[in-house]
């Protein structure tokens, strides 16, 4: 193979990881900008997403897109209530018990998936009917890239493009950017700020749920700990790009893609250490620009 | 003819944890009029304000609304009803646009047309506030933050506008406009509750006074009568 037929296809693995570390690295940094909580549970909503398409998929034999869409949507709905339940209570309680709270509702997730789903992996493309979809690939340039891969950073761009739509466009996005910034004047203006605050959990969880689906198409297992791999490597991808900040959270999430994808493709010996990249970056980052690479303000520490 | 009470506050109390910051005050603003609360620091003026708003909660006491007992209630429910605050250090969301600002406080109306009616006249009443339309707020001088905090507040409609020290900090030149401002707003329909350390200027615009001293108030009457007495001319207006 040569080496621009191999580049190639390194670049769309590459991008398509990115994009999805960065979907679920967006719910991270929306949540940490509003409430300064980091909510180790995303990882595991982005799991309970893939488990709703699963058996949305498999029990109700409901094609695939459908499946997709109502996991994105129940997901939304655990994320909205995971705040009410959990978190609402806590808002002026010292940060660190709501900060334990969210690592206890993420044992709690994955605990309730053992239990309720069993530990054993399930083959997640059993979703699929076709299953020749799977294998179509595209040409281009000499390199055979697989047709999921270009749907993938497809979708994942036209998601990106709906959220900063919201964010920057809408009514519900400038009352976000505001809660961010002040809450109490936020409720000054007749903003409902836990309504708000509820809204953020939602769509951070749909993303995290959507990057997930997609996700198991491509490392195709469903089982109770996926989230927490992913859900790891999108956090620190969260805090590199610079947390509270989701551009930053673009920028961080393609980077971790691409680092990972690179360093495996041409260094192969070194693919054991795969998951520690990530880490080293992380520490890399904490050492010369804690703030990370578009943060403004100084990160406090957990 | 009786006056129309818009808003009461009757024998309110409330706590910071063991500090007593007000203790039992009893307040009228009628409508149509400029209410003013003077009194020096830490005597408790911001908190009466921000209970009022439904940032802080009252212990014992009432605040009542157009006749209704709105007692810490949650503060966009007090917004809603028609109460809004240009709080003590402008508080501007420093990383939204002078617009973006401007439609945090119209957030929850749905009239276009009355919307940008209500621009057109902020525009008029603060003439720089336009050329700035597009600059992040965090960017504007001390004066005109607080021009975008007062007219944040106007773009909610509110019955009633309730000021914390919209002089402070100001250059005395400022100062003036501003009192001079809500003189205007307050002709123009607006009942006003405004608190300020600078006496003399609040006195002057306003109807009738109070003076809060450590949570407790001490003196009250007709603005013109406060600005002659003895023990607020010394306490207050620095007059010996
Ligand atoms: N969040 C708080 N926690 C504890 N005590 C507070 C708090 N806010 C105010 N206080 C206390 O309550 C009292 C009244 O404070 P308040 O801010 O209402 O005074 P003020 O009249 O607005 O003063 P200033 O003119 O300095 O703004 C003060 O003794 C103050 O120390
Ligand atoms: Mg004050």
């Amino acid at each position: 193979m040569n080496q621009g037929v191999f580049f190639l296809q390194n670049l769309f693995n590459a991008l398509m990881l990115g994009g999805l570390y960065a979907l679920i690295a967006v719910g991270y940094t929306m949540v940490y900008g509003i409430l300064r909580l980091i909510n180790f549970a995303h990882g595991d909503i982005m799991m309970m997403g893939v488990y709703f398409a699963f058996y949305t998929a498999v029990i109700f034999s409901a094609p695939p897109l459908v499946a997709a869409i109502v996991a994105v949507a129940g997901a939304a709905g655990l994320g909205f209530l995971i705040d009410r339940i959990a978190y609402k209570p806590l808002r002026n309680a010292p940060r660190i018990s709501a900060l334990i709270t969210a690592i206890g509702m993420s044992f709690f997730l994955e605990s309730f998936a053992v239990v309720a789903f069993g530990a054993v992996p399930k083959p997640f493309i059993q979703i699929f009917k076709d299953k020749t979809i799977l294998n179509k690939v595209v040409m281009l340039g000499g390199a055979r890239i697989p047709l999921l891969t270009f749907l993938v950073i497809l979708l994942t761009l036209v998601i990106f493009a709906v959220l900063f739509l919201i964010v920057y466009k809408t009514k519900i996005g400038m009352a976000m950017r505001a809660i961010s910034m002040d809450i109490p004047t936020t409720a000054l203006m007749g903003i409902n700020v836990d309504g708000v605050i509820g809204f953020t959990f939602a769509l951070g969880s749909a993303l995290a749920a959507a990057s997930g689906i997609m996700w198991a198409m491509r490392y195709p297992n469903v089982y109770p700990y996926m989230g927490f791999m992913p859900g790891m490597k999108a956090f620190i991808a969260a805090v590199v790009g610079g947390i509270g900040s989701i551009p930053g959270a673009v920028v961080g999430g393609l980077l971790l893609g691409f680092i990972e994808i690179f360093m495996v493709s041409y260094f192969p010996t070194m693919s054991g250490y795969r998951d520690a990249f990530a880490f080293i970056i992380l520490i890399l980052i904490l050492m010369f620009k804690p703030s990370g690479i578009l943060g403004k303000k100084s990160v406090e520490k957990v | 003819m009786s006056e129309e009470i818009v808003l009461q506050l009757e024998n309110l109390h409330v706590y910071y944890g063991a500090i007593h910051a007000i203790k039992g005050i009893n307040v009228k603003v009628p409508r149509g009029k400029i209410i003013t609360l003077i009194g020096a620091n830490g005597a408790g003026k911001t908190t009466t304000l921000s209970t009022i708003a439904g940032l802080v909660k009252a212990k014992t006491g009432k605040v009542v609304f157009e006749g209704r007992d709105i007692t810490n209630k949650p503060a966009h429910i007090v917004n809603r009803m028609g109460i809004a605050l240009v709080p003590e250090g402008r508080r501007i969301f420093p990383g939204l646009t002078v617009y973006e600002n401007l439609m945090m406080g119209a957030y929850n109306r749905k009239d276009k047309d009355g919307i940008e009616r209500d621009l057109e006249w902020i525009f008029q009443l603060f003439p720089r506030l336009k050329e700035r339309i597009k600059q992040l707020g965090g960017t504007l001088s001390g004066g005109e933050q607080q021009m975008l905090a007062i007219s944040r507040a106007l773009m909610s409609r509110p019955k009633l506008l309730m000021m914390d020290e919209p002089s402070l900090g100001l250059a005395p030149i400022l100062v003036d406009e501003v009192f001079e401002v809500i003189k205007k707003i307050n002709e123009e329909g607006t009942t006003i509750l405004l608190v300020e350390q600078n006496a003399l200027g609040a006195l002057k615009i306003s109807h009738y006074g109070y003076v809060l001293e450590t949570g407790s108030i001490v003196l009250e009457g007709p603005s013109n009568e406060l600005l002659e007495n003895d023990m607020v001319r010394k306490a207050y207006l620095g007059v010996a």
